[in-house]
């Protein structure tokens, strides 16, 4: 991401050098308080996963067949769902921020709609949809003898439909921010559509691409209500890690920690990668 | 592309675009090589104009011919798109893509139009050194819009709108955003770049200034339609509208001709000068300069003035010289309100008045020239 580096970063290094000296004006002090509770309240269960965790059979419990089976099933649905959620998520955004149609207010919050629903009745949905009886699935299994539940196939559809409101949400707000005014200057200069949309409009909305998609692969990566619904946990086809982990934590607590440990790391990791465009947003 | 080769392609345009609110109604002509300057008061559908001209706005009935390209017809159903036109645009903002170099920025036209990357860079890097003259061309080619400030910003953007070699330059308000310091040098570069490389351009302003150094005509847009319209110095000398005076910095008084100047609507005689005779009845304004104004705090006597009380309204410094604002005295003439006189210094000191005070006005009837008014 050089893109914007020299755009923001010189002012940002500047901003945090005069923070020194200025004076908190807009924040009263006991808001310290609730504040700090909240904090507890994200970041006390993570230290309560690191402190229950067994650390001498980690190797042992993170290398078994089902949890090396999981991990790389999740990293490559993921990446399936990641991949996905930009081809169709991204003119998604594109027509809902620069569309002129009526009604496509009304379309918005169908988009927004995996976002506040919970998981499993997204993957009931999607079962009664493209499952053997379904709307769908009927035709698919009578024309072509394909049934999609239950399937790898079934994980990359259940991750994509809850986690591409992300990539929409967060691409289409940098659109929006970045307006029209680039694109028209583009048009009276001679370029196409096509050219300003290459040339003009995704280099400008490039972070908001990125942390928009970096968001979506890691909702992918933690989904387990609308996959266990529609796609089942059947171990090397279905089962990600996180059904793995809620599998495990029946049996064997000391595995489910350990996998739920590397999950967090995954987690930390995306943040890490995706954090500092996802906060500053597009300049 | 329209007139790609030919920096005077002239524009013939007459359109007519219904928004909620108004209704843009306008013929408008410039000849190859000329610079119109649009004035008019905000909401008066400059900026409307502008976007229709350039293929922005679909407007609702018209045409709109670039050179010899027909761009819009609407009833002949022709509606070339923004980047077929060959009308450029520079706005108020420079809007340079900021992901992209100022090289890259000029050369975004001409590599949109197909020219190759050598040849369109060795042109932007030369109209780079044509608008950034005295500065390093190659270090400031390779900078950033980020890295450079905003006057050299909007002369790299102006760079940019010339780059494709535009028939019709689009102007809106493009010294407005500028520091104060960057604008004198903006508006001659503007004049060599656009006037004396006789480059067809419409030119959006506010600034009667802006109109007189690159303009050769004016048209004044009001509610939609153009109010006035001729060579520049004719209209800012002679305004027949109260925004052209104030824009020219002109004092102006509407009524009617008769044999002594003007009489305005409550029957006041206004004694001043015709250049051209007037029928006795027919609607005129009287024009004159701040300036001529000569300010009394008791009534002058004697010699052949226009005297009118007046309360002040505001003290405005301009430089040199303290702009007086009158407004209308309870029950006096309400004409009178918005009428400024230009004092020196020393004699705003000498009055020694505060807004609210009541002062007399006087002006020499040869000072007042009457022309017929517009509406």
């Amino acid at each position: 991401m050089t893109l914007t580096d020299d755009a923001s970063q010189a002012p940002t290094a500047e901003r945090r050098q005069d923070r020194r000296h200025e004076r908190d004006v807009a924040l009263p002090r006991w808001m310290w308080v609730p504040a700090v509770v909240g904090f507890l309240v994200i970041a006390l269960p993570v230290l309560g996963l690191l402190v229950e965790a067994d650390w001498r059979r980690m190797p042992e419990l993170l290398t078994s067949d089902a949890a090396l089976a999981a991990l790389r099933l999740s990293l490559e649905t993921a990446a399936a769902s990641t991949v996905l959620c930009i081809l169709l998520g991204g003119p998604l955004a594109a027509v809902l921020a620069r569309g002129r149609l009526p009604g496509l207010r009304a379309l918005r919050s169908v988009v927004l709609l995996p976002l506040v629903l919970p998981p499993v009745v997204g993957g009931l949905a999607l079962l009664y949809l493209v499952g053997a009886r379904g709307l769908v699935g009927e035709g698919l299994r009578l024309a072509f003898g394909v049934t999609v539940p239950f399937t790898t196939v079934a994980v990359v559809i259940a991750q994509t439909f809850v986690a591409m409101p992300f990539l929409v949400v967060s691409l289409e707000g940098a659109l929006r921010t970045a307006g029209e005014r680039y694109e028209a200057v583009a048009a009276t200069l001679g370029a196409s559509p096509a050219l300003t949309f290459r040339r003009v409009t995704v280099p400008l909305v490039l972070p908001g691409l990125m942390s928009g998609t970096v968001l979506a692969f890691a909702r992918c990566l933690g989904e387990f209500g609308a996959t266990i619904t529609f796609a089942g946990n059947l171990q090397g086809t279905t089962q990600t890690l996180p059904l793995l982990v809620y599998l495990q934590r029946e049996t064997d607590d000391a595995g489910a920690v350990a996998l739920s440990l590397l999950l967090v790391v995954v987690a930390i990791l995306v943040i890490v990668v995706a954090r500092p465009r996802n906060t500053e947003g597009l300049r | 592309m329209t007139g790609r080769d030919d920096r005077g392609a002239g524009l013939a345009a007459s359109v007519r675009l219904e928004r909620r609110a108004f209704t843009l109604d306008v013929a408008l002509d410039a000849e190859p090589g000329e610079v119109v300057a649009v004035l008019g008061p905000n909401g008066s559908g400059k900026s409307t104009l502008l976007g229709v001209l350039a293929g922005l706005l679909l407007p609702d009935a018209g045409q709109v011919r670039v050179g010899e390209t027909v761009v819009t017809d609407v009833g002949a159903g022709i509606s070339v798109p923004p980047h077929r036109r060959g009308v450029g645009l520079l706005a108020q903002q420079p809007l340079l893509f900021p992901h992209l170099t100022a090289l890259a920025n000029v050369a975004f036209g001409p590599r949109a139009a197909g020219v190759g990357k050598r040849e369109a860079h060795e042109r932007a890097r030369e109209l780079i050194a044509d608008v950034l003259p005295g500065l390093d061309a190659d270090e400031m080619s390779r900078r950033r819009p980020s890295q450079m400030s905003g006057g050299q910003q909007q002369r790299v953007a102006l760079a940019r709108a010339l780059a494709p070699r535009p028939g019709l330059l689009l102007l809106d308000e493009p010294l407005a955003a500028l520091d104060v310091d960057a604008t004198p040098a903006m508006r001659s570069l503007l004049r060599r770049v656009i006037r004396d490389a006789k480059q067809t351009a419409l030119l959006v302003t506010h600034s009667a200034l802006d109109a007189l150094v690159l303009a050769d005509r004016i048209a004044v847009l009001g509610g939609g339609r153009i109010v006035e319209q001729g060579a520049t110095r004719e209209v800012l000398t002679k305004p027949r509208t109260p925004f052209t005076a104030r824009i020219a910095g002109l004092d102006l008084v509407p009524g009617t001709a008769c044999a002594e100047g003007l009489r305005t609507r409550d029957g006041t005689v206004v004694a001043g000068r015709f250049d051209d005779p007037l029928p006795e009845g027919e609607s005129a304004v009287a024009v004159f300069p701040p300036s001529a104004v000569a300010v009394f705090r008791d009534r002058p006597s004697g010699s052949p003035r226009n005297v009118l009380q007046v309360r002040l309204a505001a003290i405005e410094p301009q430089g040199d010289t303290v702009r007086l604002r009158a407004a209308p005295l309870a029950g006096g003439h309400a004409w009178v309100d918005g009428l400024a006189a230009d004092v020196t210094l020393a004699a705003a000191a000498e009055l020694a008045v505060e807004p609210g005070a009541e002062l007399w006005f006087a002006v020499k009837a040869t000072e007042v020239a009457v022309h017929p008014a517009a509406l």
